[in-house]
């Protein structure tokens, strides 16, 4: 009896997931088995053959190489950024409450809205970033339209619209760490920095642990900036995988092989999640 | 009662005749309902103007209701349509991109206008408009797309800065060699102006398409199943392009972004812009120089593609529902709106007796780059369009990024872009 009432009340959760997760997953999986069809030649089944035909396209590795340098890129430094500032705004600061919301606006902007303000950045010659630029002699340069510097053009803005939202969660952990700690370290002759090293940062842990794997799966899920900055160009210099997925299968009306990329991302994310869980929870301490 | 609500709330300059209207349609006649995706891919008050006109049609005809919904850009908008008829949405027509066609016919989502047309005024009705701007809306001997907000690539200039360089402002180049000589004497050593700018983001290939044009070669065949990427002049054709700003320095190296081109050709930061015509009156409105508009320079012959959007019928519509689109696309097409379509945007007047009206006729004499596009359509052809249109048009804008960045030399691009062409090509032929 006690069976029957656990999964009655699991029922309702169950049903959202299923509908709205695991079934749109295994539809995914068995969509990519199929060839791409249309009213003359209908879909048919043909096994492995679209990830046979991805691991001949230039495109998918080189989507899948920028993915990881933009993750490289983004997740440390914002990271780093958003505990320097929650640390920055957790102390007695005139204008703290200005200085918090500051740090937090690029937040609250809508990611299209924030490409828009970043595209007058990085245009040459009447962006901000080229005017500066320019007053102080330096030349300008097509941050844009050069795939040396696309890449990083787009991790820069995101770095920064990241950061805010992680030093939110850096800033309620910090408020939960008792005070006594800090006195007490002081009285043992503890640096700052050994205080930090030694009690704060393994005592924020759990939040470094969340702020992690909302950074991995922003990496991968973020694209929105791409459609106003670059269109994933020049030659696919600062396109991401979600990005290809989205092209694929909208722009070229291939769902089937857009199921089958999608099949990777979701293997990539659920591997990394895994081995955050396993491997990094062994390391923290709940309290 | 919720029709007449709503009918009554649009448009108060209308109000007038469409309540006249609703009294007549709310006791006999039945009404017909039709849902039209159109997209906006320049800038300026696009939206209202195609609202306004919407209203207008539904004063004339109170026995059918029409809920355009603008849908973004042209990708936007075929994503949207082709979404919400998956979803067994309505949507009996919309405007999408004229180079859809393709898709759309593998989709088996449109119908032809051919099978639409009952009399002959209306078969007539059908070659009223300019043949060039049919070309991307004709195949297989069929219409399937009806010319709307249509346009070609022009020439924007900076009289001003003409003067300033010493260059006669009333003959602007008008060769690929007077265009970099030009542009030379445009740029100044200090980066603070380039001479020309040729957006490479976006619609790489349509601006492509003109270049190659104007070497005498167009991009593909009329079935939409060849591609001619790495022929001879195709490949000068990138080359030209590629040495404006590799080897004439008169064009910034890299990538120049669609979005922010006109912005840069108002503050002065480019004496001549490549853009489409779409953009001329928010040019006229906003330039504080003196500006003028030519047609794009020739080396072989001149050239543009046309660009822009059609309207299309639906395959899930009614009869009932086609008549009435019909109706609609012939009202949206009539001389009389494309005139004040094109006065209001920049767009192409789409058939001749459009520059027949009087009100067109007079804007042309007071403003007369207004007709620098259809002048241009004599040594107009096709926009680039396939079939697996979207990949065939990513390979030749990807192998233009990569000529314009330098990663790669525009033979080895455009003919690598060729191979994935004749990949995807093959199975269509």
């Amino acid at each position: 009896m006690r069976h029957v009432i656990g999964w009655l009340l699991l029922t309702p959760a169950a049903i959202l997931l299923i509908a709205f997760t695991y079934w749109p997953i295994g539809a995914t999986v068995a969509d990519s088995l199929f060839s791409r069809g249309n009213p003359i030649r209908p879909s048919r089944f043909i096994g492995l053959e679209n990830y046979a035909l991805m691991a001949d396209d230039p495109i998918f590795w080189q989507v899948l190489w920028n993915n990881a340098l933009f993750a490289l890129g983004t997740i440390p430094a914002s990271i780093a950024l958003a505990l320097m500032m929650a640390l920055m705004v957790n102390r007695a600061l005139p204008g703290r409450a200005l200085a918090r919301m500051a740090f937090f606006t690029p937040t609250i902007l809508p990611m299209i809205a924030v490409a828009n303000i970043w595209l007058f950045f990085y245009t040459p010659d009447i962006g901000l970033i080229d005017q500066i630029a320019g007053l102080i002699g330096l030349p300008g340069h097509n941050w844009l339209g050069d795939p040396d510097t696309v890449l990083g053009a787009i991790i820069v803005m995101t770095v920064w619209k990241e950061a805010g939202f992680f030093m939110i969660f850096y800033l309620a952990a910090l408020q939960t760490i008792p005070p006594e700690l800090w006195e007490a370290a002081r009285l043992e002759g503890a640096a700052r920095w050994t205080y930090f090293r030694r009690i704060l940062f393994p005592l924020l842990m759990p939040t470094t642990l969340f702020v992690l794997i909302n950074a991995i799966l922003n990496s991968f899920k973020l694209v929105d900036h791409l459609f106003i900055l670059t269109k994933g160009g020049p030659d696919n210099a600062s396109n991401l995988l979600l990005y290809y997925i989205f092209e694929t299968a909208f722009s070229f009306f291939d769902t089937t092989y857009a199921a089958t990329l999608t099949v990777v991302l979701l293997l990539v994310l659920a591997v990394l999640s895994l081995v955050q869980y396993v491997v990094l929870d062994k390391r923290i301490h709940y309290r | 009662m919720f029709h007449d609500l709503k009918k009554a709330v649009v448009g108060t300059a209308a109000a007038t005749a469409l309540m006249a209207g609703v009294a007549g349609a709310s006791t006999a006649q039945a009404e017909t309902e039709l849902t039209m995706y159109y997209p906006v891919a320049v800038g300026g008050p696009l939206t209202e103007i195609v609202d306004g006109m919407v209203t207008d049609f539904m004063a004339e005809n109170p026995d059918i209701t029409v809920n355009a919904i603008y849908a973004g850009n042209y990708n936007d908008a075929r994503i949207k349509a082709l979404a919400a008829l998956k979803g067994g949405e309505p949507a009996q027509l919309s405007v999408m991109f004229s180079i859809d066609i393709y898709d759309l016919i593998e989709q088996d989502a449109i119908v032809a206008f051919d099978d639409i047309v009952e009399t002959d005024e209306e078969k007539a009705w059908l070659d009223s408009f300019y043949p060039t701007l049919m070309e991307n809306g004709r195949t297989g001997g069929k219409t399937w797309g009806i010319p709307f907000q249509r346009s070609t690539i022009v020439m924007y200039y900076n009289k001003d800065a003409f003067r300033e360089a010493g260059l006669d402002p009333e003959t602007p180049p008008a060769t690929w060699d007077a265009l970099v000589e030009a542009g030379q004497a445009l740029t100044k050593e200090d980066g603070s102006r380039w001479g020309v700018m040729i957006p490479s983001t976006g619609y790489p290939y349509w601006m492509f398409g003109a270049l190659a044009m104007q070497n005498d070669q167009v991009l593909m065949n009329g079935e939409g199943t060849e591609t001619y990427f790495d022929a001879e002049a195709t490949v000068e054709a990138l080359d030209f392009w590629q040495s404006l700003g590799a080897e004439h320095k008169v064009m910034p190296e890299g990538t120049i972004e669609w979005g922010t081109l006109r912005q840069n050709f108002l503050e002065g930061k480019t004496a001549i812009m490549w853009h489409s015509t779409g953009n001329l009156t928010a040019v006229k409105e906003n330039a504080a120089f003196d500006f003028g508009v030519a047609m794009l320079p020739a080396n072989e012959r001149r050239g543009t593609p046309t660009g822009g959007g059609n309207f299309y019928i639906f395959k899930d519509a009614t009869d009932a529902e086609r008549s009435a689109a019909l109706k609609l696309i012939r009202f949206m097409t009539a001389p009389e709106r494309a005139a004040e379509w094109s006065m209001k945007t920049g767009y192409m007047g789409v058939s001749p007796a459009a520059y027949e009206t009087e009100i067109l006729q007079d804007y042309v004499e007071e403003f007369p780059y207004a007709a620098v596009a259809r002048d241009q359509l004599e040594f107009a052809t096709a926009e680039l369009s396939t079939y697996q249109t979207g990949r065939v048009r990513k390979a030749l804008d990807d192998a233009i990024q990569a000529a314009l960045t330098g990663s790669k030399t525009p033979a080895e691009a455009l003919g690598e872009a060729q191979a994935t062409a004749e990949r995807l090509l093959t199975p269509y032929r």
